[in-house]
């Protein structure tokens, strides 16, 4: 086995990032289009935090990162949200048969 | 060695339950497989030696993203028995476009020479750091967060509520 470097952890982020593209695209419930997003969301986070590590522990790649998981937390709260509020107009959360946000 | 071991390891618990969620038939297997996701991906924060971030992860993510979508997957579905696939002709298009897309960019990732200069191994910790530069360097984007952490959560229980309850 050989020594792990920055590139291996760019592959798994490059992996997770085209598993959430991946969700996004096929997937028809919005809920599971969200869960695609924070693996968008993640794998940019892992980049970050693997570029300050190789480039001697530098910490402003974690600040933000930090401000990613923040972003995060905030977005999928007002998703959720609208997830909601879309799911009581129509009575379903599949995106192709939305067609209405308000009454 | 064992960090090696480690890191596949972490890999695999990122990326395995990653393809249940986009695979699987069950809302609620999609669901819970998001749990291990964020628990490998802390994993592989802890490898990197950025406890906070990790931290962070565990609590964010697990203790709050991940309770919401699964409230979201409750709210929104009959439990379990639904049946949330996709036809395999809608599949297929973008199957091969982020094929391409991850060929493309793992060939960049191998082939590129990256710096390798890795601080070791005294590392003691980077709350303490990462909590000077948000204090000093960082301050402003720190407040506009706070900020939008209040705005959100205002415009999350306003967009929920029910509408006949604004005229009240």
């Amino acid at each position: 086995m050989m020594e792990i470097g920055l590139s291996h952890y760019l592959v798994v982020s490059a992996v997770l990032f085209c598993l959430g593209i991946l969700a996004l695209a096929t997937r028809r419930n919005a809920v599971l289009m969200l869960m695609g997003i924070e693996f968008i969301l993640n794998s940019a986070n892992i980049n970050l935090i693997a570029f300050s590590h190789y480039q001697g522990l530098n910490l402003e790649g974690h600040v933000f990162a930090l401000f990613v998981i923040i972003l995060a937390a905030a977005e999928a709260a007002v998703a959720l949200a609208i997830v909601l509020h879309v799911y009581r107009m129509n009575n379903t959360v599949d995106a192709d048969r939305i067609s209405r946000l308000k009454e | 060695m064992e960090l090696t071991i480690l890191f596949y390891v972490f890999a695999a618990l990122t990326l395995l339950p990653a393809f249940v969620v986009v695979f699987s038939r069950s809302l609620i297997y999609a669901a819970f497989s998001l749990l291990f996701t964020f628990l490998g991906v802390a994993g592989l924060y802890v490898l990197l030696s950025a406890d906070f971030i990790a931290v962070a992860q565990i609590m964010v993510y697990i203790g709050g993203i991940m309770i919401l979508l699964v409230f979201g997957v409750m709210l929104t579905k009959q439990a379990t028995d639904v049946e949330v696939s996709t036809g395999i002709m809608k599949t297929l298009p973008s199957l091969i476009i982020v094929g391409f897309a991850l060929g493309t960019l793992v060939m960049v990732v191998t082939g590129a020479q990256w710096p390798q200069e890795v601080l070791q191994p005294e590392v003691q910790g980077t709350a303490l750091e990462i909590g000077e530069l948000l204090m000093t360097t960082f301050v402003l984007p720190f407040e506009v967060a706070g900020i939008l952490l209040l705005v959100a959560v205002m415009g999350a229980a306003m967009i929920a509520r029910k509408p006949n309850e604004v005229q009240s």
